[in-house]
């Protein structure tokens, strides 16, 4: 018996939502076999991680909190993807973020105290911008490869916020970490640990949802993503979006580094680089790319670390169990796009059977 | 044509192929027989299923039902080894020729029985010695993206000939040759015949049949309507009826040549390659007025779609000067060209017209979306473009489910139809097309041509790029043919031969020259 | 310290630090000569170098870890082709699932494979033998280069790896199908050649170099588990394909430049330098470098009309169905 994919003749709208779910189902799945060879109970550490992510409203309000910054990494390499620029760079370009506000809170002290924050977040976003904006003049100018280019500024700048806490920045007491942000700077606090942040992030998915889907601009990313030789013949510069995009998804995985300083560490510090970025491509991929489905899919990628965090305390399971699941549902859902445009045939000599 | 014995065993018999791919019945019961040192021509229509027809005899697909035997002997061919193993081998339409490995690295590529390191030496002396034999001049060590068409073609028979075939399928071996390297190909084709090989020869041009084949095989949508001997055959008109099952229409309904003022014009353009060497536009200088269909005659590959991509922004010249509708326009960006309404059909449909997973309505739209018609500001009325989408979708006759079905899932034509709906739609007085019936059944073809006369009629200049002679003829008001970036003349059509085109197109300046 | 000295050991360091990227450049490069780009490398390279650490550290077998992690690093490049081949997934973010997979797989079972008596941790065990340098009387002895001739078995191996890949690719016949198949596979499947298994088969045996250059690792060059111990090799490995123009004989080129910056770093920081030059500056330079020389040779390479171009299918799925 032979296997064959045959294409459908319609994208079967149908599979196109069960994939993802079923893939959550799968890696769980996959995950309980890891977790049996490795002499744990998945039952028992899979129920230890749904109440460590959601068991009490501190929980959730933690796992809100971690919400935040994967929504925005989501969102800016879900921009970034749109394109089939794969910027995987979202990390440093978050550090960026973090490096950004940092300088205004430690330097700017002329400001007047009530501007920090403002002006912070925008020097923040810019330097996210920035970040995102070089290899995107780099792609569209010379084409460099962008999976690298972003991948090895990641290092560079998360070399540098090091540099910057360890050396240059420190603050005088202790060994690393630069001095606290002055108190009326911080994001406020609106339930409990949960702060303003995810006001910026609820507003940005509902602002990004209408530019992707409604406006010109929206529009001619589509096509550049969907065949950009096409796009070109119509008359989109291919170049100018680029830039365009990557600067604006700098700037958003900027802004989810500002975000997370201003209302959490209130520093740059050690594990500045928390992996958001990493995280935000699988959000992006999951989502399909839509910023709505993107809210779900980082409170599922949020929770996940949460429950992991409380697996070491509680069963002494290693948290990377939470990086091993986040593996696991990318699998399957590559894996299982090809039902959406193709059918599986199952052969046997002449007989053709379809499923 | 040498002459050739029907009592002997045929070499190759189909009998009752079928063949079904997803939401087509490719070939439906095709029985095909060829005998030794016999040409057998294959005339269908595109989509008529002669390919796929050949690809199962050469296995690259396996048919659903019915049997193929090979010199007499049931035949089960699982991979173009096993039809190589029984001396069956074919040349594409589109060359299988890996571009940077040299010619010999090409031609013993993939062979089974070659040892681990592959003695190339003797490799290269049995070539020459075979290019020799036939004629075929070719170098084995050249690389083969340094060769010219012609060339790659010989590498192509040099591979059959070189791995021991006798049975030759060629799939429309002279769509990308100048009729002088055409009737080469005849010489060689003759020579191998008389050493007791056979050919089929996949075609969709009559004359081709006439010239070259002992007898024609007709498919039509996936059936065979006829074979018969070619002396049999009175006229060019009844073959291309059984091909088409109607009667072609062989002159279209178009107004009378009225020029108006020069829309397009062109000085001297030239275009130099990235990296150095020969010009690929050199120096190219012409005009289109409103009301004016200029055709480009040429072999593929000749700086066509460099003059295309020049005019419509797509690639820069190096120097020479584009007027659009009066404007200075060269070197300016694509998106100004189509703003001083310029209209581009272009060459490659799926890559370069449509973006093939969005709808058939964004796809109609996406020359309007940015004008008023379609948005405000920036953004984009849905409601606009689904009335817009609709209003293009009959006028065109657009065959879609709906038009939100992705573009990609039309047919060819239906597809072609969306491009030219959009196209003519947003037209402000230049259309350039490009092949812009390559591929299409005769029922599409007749469409596309029929609106490129409609514009012309209504005082837009049109540049209709075409690999086919006839539809030059039948369309063109004036035809300049194109030779190694060169214009080398430009013709009245009524005037234009395909002799006088087809020396032209080899590059000879003037006749008798 | 004389400079003959120096440079004696830094090319010693060189070597052992580029020993673990040319396997997986290697690796790559067959892998991408095929038409297929695996990403997945960094976290191939980490379950390679866990598997062969814990395989080590259990059984004392040196050769056995070395196996396992070459099947390891299969096994996971194997899910990669079946993603990549069989599924037609895009090839980016399979990699990038692969690499998110694996690190995060090895970061885990290193935590859970380890003795009871660490708390099942592998992190700070000592294997009971490791992969020392053998030195080669007379020819170690001779300066600069005889830092050549006092290296693992590894890196030995290498000595022969290289050229053999080389002749390999550009000199039989399996090495022409490989890159007729990354060049054309259209022209390859007329031959008769299946793309699919020629991509299956080269990409499984790059994950098997891989999965060898990240035991490299953790049997010789460091040798330990530590969590994320590979720090990015994976994707150097990337940046290195690049480097060697797909050509396996150039692979050493690349890998000894990176191998290079990184040793010389980490002896100008040991000399002292990170008074003038901070060591996270030292730190991130070969990222700095890398990147540099990615955009300068991406640059150059279209002015020269792409003469050092990639395989021309390469990251493009192809089924023969497909119209």
């Amino acid at each position: 018996m032979r296997i064959r994919f045959e294409k459908r003749d319609y994208r079967s709208k149908r599979i196109a939502i069960l994939v993802p779910i079923i893939s959550l189902l799968v890696s769980f799945l996959l995950g309980a076999i890891v977790l049996g060879f490795s002499h744990a109970n998945p039952l028992q550490t899979y129920g230890a991680m749904i109440k460590g992510a959601f068991g009490s409203q501190m929980k959730l309000q933690y796992t809100l909190v971690k919400a935040i910054p994967l929504l925005l990494c989501g969102l800016s390499v879900g921009i970034a993807f749109r394109l089939k620029f794969w910027n995987i760079g979202a990390e440093g370009q978050y550090v960026g973020g973090v490096i950004g506000i940092t300088w205004v809170m430690q330097f700017w002290t002329f400001l007047p105290e009530a501007l920090l924050l403002p002006v912070g977040i925008i020097v923040g976003v810019l330097t996210g911008a920035l970040l995102g904006g070089i290899p995107g003049v780099l792609k569209a100018q010379w084409s460099v490869d962008e999976t690298l280019t972003t991948l090895m500024m990641n290092y560079i700048i998360i070399g540098y916020a090091e540099y910057l806490y360890i050396n240059a920045w420190k603050a005088p007491l202790g060994n690393m970490g630069t001095v606290p942000y002055p108190k009326v700077a911080w994001l406020p606090k609106i339930w409990g640990r949960v702060h303003a942040g995810i006001f910026f992030a609820l507003a940005l998915v509902v602002i990004l949802w209408f530019v992707l889907y409604k406006t010109r601009w929206g529009f001619e990313l589509n096509m550049i993503g969907k065949n950009q030789r096409a796009a070109q013949c119509q008359g989109v510069s291919i170049k100018k979006n680029i830039i365009l995009a990557m600067l604006l998804s700098g700037a958003i995985a900027g802004l989810a580094g500002v975000i997370d300083s201003a209302a959490v560490t209130h520093q740059l510090t050690k594990g500045v680089d928390a992996g958001y970025g990493f995280t935000g491509i699988i959000i992006a991929w999951m989502s399909g790319l839509n910023p709505f489905v993107s809210i779900i899919i980082s409170i599922i990628m949020a929770a996940l670390e949460t429950g992991t965090d409380a697996l070491q305390m509680k069963l002494g399971l290693p948290s990377a169990m939470g990086e091993v699941l986040q593996g696991l549902i990318l699998i399957p859902l590559l894996a299982g796009n090809i039902f959406i445009e193709y059918r599986v045939l199952f052969i046997r000599s002449h007989k053709e059977l379809s499923v | 044509m040498s002459e050739f014995t029907t009592d002997e065993t045929p070499v190759v018999r189909m009998v009752n192929i079928t063949k079904h791919f997803p939401g087509v019945l490719a070939n439906d019961q095709v029985d095909l027989t060829l005998h030794k040192g016999e040409v057998l021509a294959l005339l269908g229509e595109n989509g008529a299923g002669k390919s796929t027809l050949m690809n199962m005899l050469v296995g690259l697909y396996q048919p659903d039902s019915g049997e193929i035997y090979v010199k007499g002997s049931l035949a089960d061919i699982k991979s173009p080894q096993d039809s190589m193993a029984l001396g069956v081998g074919m040349i594409h339409q589109e060359f299988m020729l890996v571009g940077n490995m040299s010619v010999a690295e090409n031609i013993v590529l993939g062979m089974k029985d070659l040892p681990f390191v592959p003695p190339m030496i003797e490799i290269r002396k049995k070539i020459t010695d075979l290019s020799k034999r036939y004629g075929l001049q070719v170098h084995p060590d050249k690389i083969i993206q340094d060769l010219s068409v012609g060339e790659q073609q010989r590498v192509e028979i040099l591979k059959l000939l070189y791995r021991g075939a006798d049975i030759l399928i060629l799939d429309e071996p002279t769509a990308v040759l100048t009729p002088g390297e055409a009737r080469d190909l005849n010489e060689i084709l003759k020579k191998m015949l008389a050493e007791g090989k056979s050919a089929i020869f996949i075609t969709h041009k009559m004359d081709e049949v006439m010239e070259f084949s002992h007898s024609v095989q007709v498919l039509r949508r996936g059936k065979s309507v006829s074979v018969c001997p070619t002396k049999s055959i009175k006229r060019v008109q009844d073959l291309a009826n059984m091909m088409v099952g109607r009667d072609i229409l062989f002159s279209l309904e178009r107004g009378p040549y009225s020029p108006g003022e020069v829309r397009v014009e062109a000085q001297d353009l030239t275009v130099l390659p990235i990296g150095g060497g020969k010009p690929v536009l050199d120096n190219v200088s012409l005009t289109i007025q409103g009301g004016e269909i200029l055709g480009i005659a040429g072999v593929a590959g000749n700086g066509q779609q460099q003059l295309t991509e020049a005019l419509t922004g797509l690639l820069k010249v190096n120097s020479g000067k584009i007027f659009l509708n009066g404007k200075n326009m060269t070197n300016k960006t694509p998106l100004q060209i189509i703003k001083n309404g310029v209209s581009h059909i272009p060459a490659d449909r799926g890559r370069m017209g449509v973006v093939g997973d969005m709808s058939v309505g964004d796809n109609l739209a996406m020359k309007k979306y940015r004008t008023n018609e379609l948005s405000v500001h920036s953004v984009i009325k849905r409601g606009w473009v689904r009335k817009f989408a609709e209003r293009l979708i009959e006028a065109f006759t657009i065959k879609t489910p709906n038009q939100d079905t992705s573009v990609k899932f039309l047919s060819g034509g239906n597809i072609q139809k969306t491009i030219l709906a959009r196209e003519i739609d947003s037209c402000g007085g230049i259309l350039i097309a490009v092949y812009p019936s390559r591929g299409l059944d005769v029922g599409a073809t007749e469409a596309v041509r029929q609106n490129l006369i409609k514009q012309r009629d209504k005082g837009n200049a049109v540049l209709l790029v075409s690999e086919e002679l006839e539809e030059l003829l039948m369309v063109a008001d004036k035809i300049a043919v194109i030779f190694e970036g060169r214009i080398m003349d430009i013709l009245d059509a009524k005037e234009a031969t395909t002799e006088k085109l087809g020396m032209l197109m080899a590059g000879v300046e003037k006749e008798g020259v | 310290m004389n400079m003959v000295d120096f440079i004696t050991k830094l090319l010693a360091a060189t070597l052992a630090m580029g020993t673990s990227l040319t396997y997986a450049t290697l690796g790559e490069v067959y892998t991408q000569k095929t038409g297929i780009l695996n990403l997945g490398m960094e976290g191939i390279m980490l379950m390679g170098a866990l598997a062969g650490f814990t395989t080590a550290f259990n059984t004392g077998n040196l050769f056995l870890a070395m196996l396992m992690a070459m099947f390891v690093g299969g096994l996971f490049s194997l899910l990669h082709a079946f993603l990549c081949i069989t599924m037609r997934a895009n090839q980016v973010p399979a990699g990038l699932a692969i690499t998110i997979f694996g690190t995060g797989l090895a970061n885990f079972l290193g935590e859970r494979l380890g003795p009871a008596s660490n708390n099942f941790n592998l992190t700070g065990m000592n294997l009971p033998s490791t992969f020392s340098n053998i030195a080669i009387p007379g020819l170690s002895n001779i300066p600069i280069f005889g830092a050549l001739f006092n290296v693992s078995i590894l890196t030995y191996g290498l000595y022969i790896l290289i050229p053999f890949s080389w002749f390999f690719m550009y000199r039989t016949k399996h090495g022409m199908v490989v890159r007729a198949v990354g060049e054309s596979p259209k022209t390859a499947t007329a031959l008769g050649i299946s793309v699919s298994k020629i991509r299956y088969l080269y990409t499984t045996l790059g994950g098997v170099l891989a999965g060898l250059g990240g035991a490299c690792l953790s049997l010789s060059f460091t040798p330990s588990w530590n969590q994320g111990m590979t720090g990015g090799k994976g994707w150097i490995v990337i940046a290195l394909v690049i480097f060697s123009t797909w050509n396996p004989g150039r692979v050493v080129i690349g890998t000894l430049i990176f191998g290079g910056i990184t040793s010389l770093q980490f002896s100008l920081q040991a000399a002292g330098l990170k008074m003038v030059i901070p060591s996270q500056f030292l730190g991130f330079s070969p990222y700095l470098i890398t990147l540099i020389a990615l955009a300068g040779m991406t640059i150059i390479n279209q002015k020269k009309k792409g003469s050092f171009a990639s395989p021309a299918a390469l990251g493009t799925s192809f089924a023969i169905d497909d119209k």
